[in-house]
């Protein structure tokens, strides 16, 4: 028997905490095989949010810190600092990158961090149990948008890719998504290239991933991914948003 | 022989930073202390190292956090508004068991409050500061030598006990200039020889670190693995000097700042046939208990001066343990005491006038 | 060997593999895991083209693909 697909090396063993049919287990692996295909699992540091992904550490077998609440650019820029020679990434969910530490990655981004962000944007608090996020979609509900999210109240939804693709630092910005094997298969390329743009020293490389909360959506989770497609995908276009030739 | 040098305060602990090892610098403007990270901006390149001017001081903290994380020598300096955005790094650095360097040029406050020399964060440097229990190793110099020699020895104390360090200074402290000897420049440490520090994982087990666990057994163990180095540290680390006590009838307890005003209270006091003697904590953390204990049974009593509304005074208060009076001079706000003023309440203390 | 390997202890039975593979090899099975789940199982092997798709689109990395 030949193998087709096998679990990454830059993976443990441990089961995933993740809900059933979360798309951070697949977003997980991605990253996981490329640090495997570029050969870089044992100069690799990842940093932690919090939030869901909180606990990455314990499924990426690579050295792991986890950063505060928003903060993981900023860890990561120390981390990189001190050691230029090793692939720094970080790994935030929307609540994480696009509201509480809106400022560290966009500071990053202007600084041009040699770092990689892999931002996994699935529109709601998922660990606090569904609140609205910054990324949250006009009318949709959430635990704190019981009427659905209203503009006239607290703003329309904020696009990341978008907003850091005008910041001169930002070397790669990308959004793709996970809820069709083609589409998937584009996250990858898109992923391993935000990792190799990194070992080409440079930076900052983001990678926004629109992802599902099955349980805080109160959808199966191939609903969530049907829901992605026809709900957040139309007010967050897939695409490279800024990726120099010489990186494509 | 040795080099004798006209330094600010500031200037002065950045080189002794430097001397000490410190490669990495993060920080943010506020004053009084700007001096520390333009020195750093200008010397850490001179030596392979990293200054950096962060967005704010919350995101100087987490690169301070990377940083240590890494496995290097780091610093930070910042000044009571800057350190109060800086305590949810400092918990989670403290709970990851790291030990950077952070200096406070404390200012008077509350809230935005002045720029002036105070002496109001003391509970802050010393009961934690932010959420969680945690503690800091303090060093609270009196002199801008006193500041270099405790910034060159902090790096090493720190990674003993795996806390972090800070000095608890005040804009006097960093503004003004003296002579000062600089110790010898250590090499520093290869931060990927770091036996916890992420270094990538290279032929050996991945390592994390965090402040983090969500079994509360895990978290349980962290906090008696704290309590423990507390214990040790407050067993050795002790720093306090004790100016004419041997045949004191009365004591002052002051640090930093307030106690250099102080000394001068004792000369005059003596001048004029008062016994009064100083008791000087050079750590505020771990806190000079025993000292403090065993004066409270000879003095008849003690003053304590400070730069806040009375902080430390709990702290003297514990540790004489109700056997003799316990006296406040207070000078909030970022005005200094003065000689006379202090000499005065002695005096009108001990005469049985009121304090 | 079968062409699709599924540990069903990982599996917590998100129907994202039965509901992604084209051939529609895939069901979930009547029993549950230890865990309470009900994993999924490759029921016609027959029909498995071995592309892939399962296992990619697996959270859990519950899912191995083989092709003789």
């Amino acid at each position: 028997m030949q193998d087709v697909y096998r679990t990454s090396n830059s993976l443990t063993k441990n089961t995933m905490h993740y809900c059933p049919g979360c798309a951070h287990g697949i977003i997980h692996k991605l990253v996981a095989e490329s640090i495997d295909e570029l050969g870089i699992r044992e100069k690799t540091i990842g940093v932690a949010p919090v939030g869901c992904a909180v606990l990455a550490y314990n499924y990426f077998n690579i050295d792991c810190v986890v950063a505060a609440h928003g903060r993981a650019p900023a860890m990561a820029t120390g981390i990189k600092r001190v050691h230029p020679d090793r692939i720094v990434f970080t790994y935030q969910g929307d609540g994480d990158l696009a509201s509480i530490g809106a400022a560290e990655i966009v500071h990053a981004a202007m600084r041009g961090e040699k770092i990689t962000v892999i931002f996994v944007n699935n529109a709601i608090y998922g660990m606090t149990g569904g609140q609205m996020a910054p990324t949250t979609l006009v009318g949709q509900k959430t635990t704190t948008s019981p009427y659905g999210r209203q503009v006239e109240h607290c703003g329309s939804p904020i696009r990341i890719a978008e907003m850091l693709s005008t910041i001169p630092g930002a070397y790669s910005v990308s959004r793709v998504t996970v809820t069709t094997p083609a589409n998937l298969m584009k996250a990858k390329k898109t992923i391993k290239r935000a990792f190799q743009n990194q070992i080409d020293g440079k930076g900052l490389n983001i990678v926004e991933v629109l992802s599902t909360c099955p349980t805080n959506w109160g959808r199966t989770p191939y609903e969530s991914m049907r829901w992605v497609d026809e709900n957040m995908v139309p007010y967050y276009p897939l695409g490279d948003f800024k990726v120099p030739e010489e990186a494509k | 022989m040795s080099e004798r040098k006209l330094f600010k305060g500031n200037e002065a602990v950045a080189e002794a930073a430097v001397r000490a090892g410190c490669r990495y610098f993060f920080g943010y403007p506020i004053t009084p202390q700007n001096e520390i990270p333009e020195y750093m901006s200008r010397r850490l390149p001179e030596v392979g190292g990293c200054f950096l001017q962060a967005e704010s001081e919350v995101a100087a903290i987490n690169m301070v956090y990377g940083a240590a994380s890494a496995g290097a020598r780091v610093m930070t300096s910042s000044s009571s508004p800057g350190i109060s955005l800086k305590q949810e790094g400092i918990s989670y650095i403290a709970g990851s068991l790291l030990s950077p360097l952070i200096v406070n040029m404390v200012r008077g406050g509350p809230g935005l409050g002045d720029i002036q020399p105070a002496q109001s964060d003391y509970f802050q440097a010393t009961k934690g500061g932010g959420h969680g229990d945690y503690r800091l190793i303090v060093f609270a110099p009196a002199s801008i030598q006193e500041m270099v020699d405790l910034i060159y020895i902090s790096f090493e104390t720190g990674e003993k006990y795996r806390m972090p360090v800070m000095i608890l200074a005040d804009g006097v402290l960093g503004q003004m200039m003296e002579s000062v000897e600089f110790p010898a420049m250590k090499e520093p440490k290869d931060p990927k020889s770091s036996a916890y520090g992420v270094t990538g994982a290279q032929g050996r087990p991945a390592r994390v670190v965090k402040a983090f666990d969500l079994d509360p057994e895990l978290m349980y163990n962290l906090n008696e693995k704290l309590a423990d180095t507390w214990k040790k540290a407050e067993e050795s680390e002790v720093r306090v000097e004790e100016y004419l006590m041997d045949d004191a009838e009365f004591a002052l307890v002051a640090y930093g700042t307030s106690s250099r005003i102080c000394r001068s209270v004792v000369d005059k006091a003596r001048s004029e046939g008062v016994k009064l003697g100083l008791i000087r904590p050079i750590t505020v953390w771990p806190f000079p208990k025993k000292a403090i204990g065993k004066a409270a049974g000879k003095v008849r009593g003690f003053l304590t001066v400070e730069m806040s509304l009375g902080q430390m005074v709990e702290d003297v208060r514990l540790a004489v343990d109700g056997k003799k009076p316990v006296y406040l001079h207070a000078v909030p706000g970022g005005l200094i005491p003065k000689r006379d003023e202090v000499l005065a309440q002695v005096k009108s203390i001990i005469q049985g006038k009121g304090v | 060997m079968k062409k699709v390997v599924i540990d069903a202890e990982r599996c917590k039975g998100c129907e994202l593999c039965v509901k992604y593979c084209p051939k529609q090899c895939l069901d979930i099975a009547d029993s549950t895991n230890s865990k309470g789940y009900l994993p999924a199982f490759l029921a016609r092997e027959d029909d498995c083209i071995s592309c892939g798709i399962c296992g990619r689109m697996c959270p859990d990395s519950a899912i191995e693909v083989f092709k003789p």
